[in-house]
């Protein structure tokens, strides 16, 4: 049997992430600089994949995305200096494989607390439609945010730096993390397309009451949709502080203005297509530095182009469709003459 | 439909055209080799609340490094300032600082006035072994981060330890309030060391009130204060807050004289608290009234070339950059682990801001000054010296 | 005047601000069902517009109330071409479009006008005159004016023609249309009002709070809107009473509680109004028909 094309693909990305690490970690080949952009472009499409599920599959308009992935940063924060090293010292093996066991550890319980913030959210959208519901979702991410700004263990409003650095992998090596999770998350993207949940999700976006006339738990449906995009931010939030070592409860790390610049990805591809979002993610990140010899231009830029392009074309670069094997086969086929 | 379609493309042309303006500007091409050009790295906030911060030092380091190249450069070398806007904002100084290190490989970086943001800076310059001076970061903490990182100035514990002193002394004041940023580690650690030394010395903290830079309102905080009757009010926080708490203070009906550290130092901050801030006090690291050839012909070459007089901060920028340039002469080479040893070995330089020696933490031994606002302008009141030739050990 | 009656005069004052910014948003959600981001940016180019006006009048502190009206005249001016502008640019088109889509514009719009405004004015704060003297009077003079308007604006929406034309138009637009009324030009007319009103908020804030930066609306045009939706959205006096709520919380929170906690006040209240009470505390519930 063939291994279909998205198998394929999917091992392909994994292979060179593999690779890329392997070499940084040796110190051949790649510019510092580039490597951050992939690192980060890594983390912001695992942001904008997972919000897709909720604003672009089931069409709730959540703007306070960022602030799950702050639970993920701010739960590392509070755990690898504290325990990582006993974690550390209690796993058996070599370094590297300790490294990796504690990274993962950290990955699981961020994503979890960040899952239970996506069911806190979730909750109040029984009752609040559109707007409403996304004044309320900003307002959780704020009221995080305040939150942790008051906490002094967290660093409070001074910031964290990780001390404890050497429990996790080190910096050259988090890609092969970052760009396997940004697959996990492209794979539960696609898979939820055709499943049960992802039906139904896609099923409330279109029409949440004929939704509920053919049986849908609607409600059920939105809630899952937070939880399963909360726990992934939550996981982006853990390899992005491991990687910066560094924690800002910033309007614009962990804020409102992060989670508008994730939307703005989302949007810009197309709600509903995690080919969209994957893309754009990866220009949004890039963008910053091409325009860096005109930096104060830079945010005029974004906003005339989310202007522009809601006037011109809100269904974004993709609208729904998706970028696959299949469709460029067919395409091929189309365009070659029958025999 | 047709309208449509032309917004679209005008989207992907505008796109378009801003990634082709990139093509001229040229990256990475001052990488530092062994013989070419010096690369320093300079990050500052050149835009927002803290924008004359960073104006005021990248001036001082500007004039120093352009006296050096004028006068033939660095061992033969020209003196290269690679200044990036940090916009006062922690996580864009680890972008910045990041693209110096490991981007541009700067030969040493210089910043910042914020001691929050030089603390973000710290780990990532030690990491990648370059030397890292901040110019007037005063918290101890920076320094402690690592072997490669320097400062030029004093630090809190000593400066807490002057203003509490002053406060007790000279001002005669048994109660303090104290009204803290807790946005700031700067304020934090200053109002710590400020209250520590206070209350050993025999005196009551009345209250203990916290704000947020970037506040606007501040009435609750000083209503609070008022009520508690303090014969002084420490607050030390950075200009654009103090010139509103000040305004405000004076609106609340409080009485007691302000008092602060070299945060409050802004060209503009007398004139954006309206003569609120008369008759308060600050601790500072230098002052023009203190005389002597090196400040006359400091303030007179930066005068000439700026049209401005020169605040602290610029003569702190002025004297980081030229300690740098001691030392790198001294090694004989822009080899960073040579110059990071005789930064560390920097004696007797003879500094505007006073004589630098570094002392173990790689902290500057150094006298503050304390000036009071009269009339438009900070007035020179005393020198401190520090006790027994060295601060108090931090905490 | 005891402390707790200062905290609540105090509290009352930035109440009536939020209140005024409130009534423009929660005017413009009854005819659109759009949040409009963007007020608090227009409520930014307010205080802009009246620190310039300020610089060119020679105004220092406690200036000639001629010249206080002077330049409260003109930011409200500024604004209202401002809002009309942007309704007509950004909004108009996409009258029919999902609601989605506008609140994306409206953002982008906000954005827009934060960044440009750092770029044309840098984002150093600048301090605003003097234009109320500060004393015991302040607090009642500014809450006076926000009054004096909001009566007016009620009488206007209560009494006049257009007035009514906008309540029908925020009730039901194709209806409204349907009888003759001018749909477009009565929306244009709201948000001129609605930004007029912000600009107001924007001089009388920033006497009281004399610095001014690009990015003051951010926050502050977000808690009115919260102040909107907690009086309950598209009631004025539910704006007037949600605004005075949440200024009165903020005030009381920072003097006897932790200052720190204050910006998360309003989404606080946001949330627990919005699950106990969604149409807010002086709206009217709407059934959904399906």
């Amino acid at each position: 049997m063939r291994p279909s094309g998205a198998f394929l693909t999917g091992a392909a990305i994994l292979a060179a992430a593999a690779v890329i690490s392997a070499l940084q970690v040796t110190r051949v080949a790649l510019d510092p600089t580039v490597y951050r952009l992939m690192v980060l472009a890594g983390v912001n499409v695992t942001l904008a994949v997972s919000l897709n599920m909720v604003n672009g599959f089931t069409g709730q308009f959540s703007l306070g995305h960022a602030a799950f992935m702050g639970i993920g940063v701010y739960t590392t924060v509070f755990l690898v200096d504290r325990w990582g090293p006993a974690v550390y010292a209690a796993i058996p093996g070599p370094a590297g494989f300790r490294q990796v066991a504690v990274l993962l550890l950290l990955a699981v319980v961020g994503g979890a607390v960040a899952a239970a913030g996506g069911l806190l959210v979730g909750l109040p959208s029984l009752r609040l439609r559109g707007d409403y519901l996304a004044i309320v979702t900003l307002g959780f991410g704020e009221i995080l945010r305040v939150f942790i700004q008051n906490v002094e263990v967290l660093g409070a409003s001074r910031g964290y730096n990780i001390t404890h650095t050497e429990v996790t992998p080190p910096t050259d090596a988090l890609f092969f993390w970052v760009a396997a999770l940004a697959l996990a998350a492209v794979m539960v993207s696609r898979n939820l397309m055709m499943s049960g949940p992802g039906r139904a999700f896609l099923a409330v976006r279109e029409d949440e009451i004929a939704a509920e006339a053919v049986g849908v738990n609607a409600y059920r449906a939105k809630v899952l949709a937070f939880v399963i995009s909360a726990a992934f931010a939550g996981m982006a939030g853990v390899l992005s502080v491991t990687y910066n070592t560094y924690a800002d409860p910033s309007i614009q790390s962990i804020g409102f203005l992060k989670s508008i610049e994730v939307v703005l990805m989302v949007v810009l591809g197309g709600l509903g297509s995690v080919s969209g979002a994957v893309m754009c993610a990866g220009i949004i990140t890039v963008l910053p530095e091409l325009l860096r010899s005109i930096d104060q231009y830079r945010m005029v830029v974004y906003s005339l182009m989310l202007i522009l392009l809601m006037l011109g074309r809100p269904q974004g670069i993709f609208g729904t469709r998706e970028l696959s094997w299949d469709r460029l086969r067919r395409r091929k086929a189309a365009s070659t003459p029958r025999q | 439909m047709p309208v449509n379609g032309r917004v679209g493309a005008l989207c992907g042309v505008l796109l378009l055209a801003l990634a082709g303006c990139n093509k001229q500007a040229g990256r990475g091409g001052n990488a530092a080799t062994a013989t070419g050009d010096i690369v320093v790295g300079e990050y500052a906030s050149l835009s927002g609340t803290k924008a004359d911060f960073g104006i005021t030092t990248t001036n001082g380091v500007a004039l120093a490094a352009d006296k050096i190249n004028a006068a033939g450069g660095l061992l033969g070398r020209k003196i290269v300032l690679k200044k990036e806007d940090d916009q006062g904002d922690a996580s864009q100084v680890g972008t910045v600082v990041t693209r110096f290190v490991t981007g541009d490989r700067v030969d040493c970086v210089i910043g910042e006035v914020a001691s929050k943001l030089s603390k973000r800076a710290a780990p990532i310059c030690q990491k990648a072994k370059t030397p890292m001076i901040t110019p007037s970061s005063t918290n101890p903490e920076v320094t402690r981060i690592g072997d490669y990182i320097f400062r030029a100035c004093f630090t809190d514990p000593f400066q807490g330890g002057v203003l509490a002193r002053f406060a007790l002394t000279t001002l005669h004041a048994k109660r303090a309030a104290v009204l803290r940023d807790v946005s700031n580690d700067y304020s934090v650690g200053l109002a710590d060391f400020f209250v520590r030394e206070f209350k050993r010395q025999g005196g009551v903290i009345t209250v203990d009130k916290s704000c947020s830079e970037g506040d606007d309102n501040f009435r609750p905080q000083l209503t609070a204060i008022a009520a508690s009757k303090p014969d002084v009010i420490l607050a030390p926080v950075y200009y654009r807050e103090i010139a509103l708490i000040a305004r405000q203070a004076k609106e609340t009906g409080v009485k007691a004289p302000l008092l602060g550290g070299d945060g409050w130092d802004s060209p503009n901050v007398l004139e954006l608290a309206g003569g609120a801030l008369d008759g308060c006090y600050m601790s500072n690291h230098y002052s023009e009234a203190q005389g002597g050839p090196i400040i006359q012909k400091f303030v007179a070459d930066y005068q000439a070339k700026f049209h401005t007089k020169p605040n602290a901060l610029a003569a702190l920028g002025y004297d980081a950059m030229n300690m740098y340039a001691e030392a790198v002469k001294r090694a004989g080479s822009a080899d960073k682990a040579k110059v990071r040893d005789e930064l560390a070995a920097t004696r007797g330089f003879k500094g505007v801001t006073g004589t630098i020696t570094m002392d173990a933490d790689r902290n500057a031994v150094k006298d503050a000054v304390i000036l009071q606002a009269k009339g438009g302008r900070f007035v020179y009141v005393a020198t401190v010296k520090p006790v027994g030739g060295a601060e108090p050990a931090g905490k | 005047m005891t402390d707790l009656a200062k905290h609540i005069v105090d509290g009352a004052m930035f109440g009536s601000l939020y209140a005024l910014i409130a009534l423009g948003y929660t005017m413009v959600y009854g005819v659109l069902r759009l949040i409009n981001f963007a007020h608090g940016d227009v409520f930014m180019v307010g205080a802009y517009s009246g620190l310039f006006a300020a610089g060119w009048l020679g105004v220092d502190s406690a200036p000639a109330p001629w010249k206080t009206a002077a330049i409260l005249i003109y930011a409200m001016v500024v604004c209202m071409l401002l809002g009309l502008v942007i309704e007509r640019v950004a909004y108009r088109p996409l009258r029919n479009a999902p609601r989605l889509t506008a609140l994306i514009t409206a953002i982008g719009v906000s954005l827009l006008l934060e960044n440009g405004g750092q770029l044309l004015w840098s984002a150093t704060p600048r301090s605003f005159p003097d234009l109320i003297p500060a004393g015991p009077a302040r607090p009642f003079i500014v809450m006076g004016c926000a009054l004096a308007m909001a009566v007016g604006l009620e009488l206007f929406v209560k009494r006049t023609r257009t007035g009514r034309a906008m309540r029908a138009v925020s009730q039901d637009k194709d209806a409204a249309s349907l009888m003759g009324i001018p749909v477009d030009r009565i929306i244009s007319v709201t948000f001129a009002i609605g930004s007029a009103l912000a600009a107001a908020a924007a001089v009388l804030y920033s006497s009281v709070n004399p610095s001014v930066n690009p990015t003051m609306g951010l926050l502050l045009g977000l808690k009115a809107f919260v102040a909107a939706v907690i009086g309950g959205i598209g009631s004025l006096p539910g704006a007037l009473m949600g605004g005075l709520i949440l200024g009165l919380s903020e005030e009381l929170i920072s003097a006897y509680g932790a200052s720190s906690y204050r910006d998360a006040i309003a989404f606080t209240l946001l949330i627990v109004i919005l699950v106990f009470r969604p149409s807010g505390l002086l709206g009217r519930g709407v059934a959904e028909k399906v």
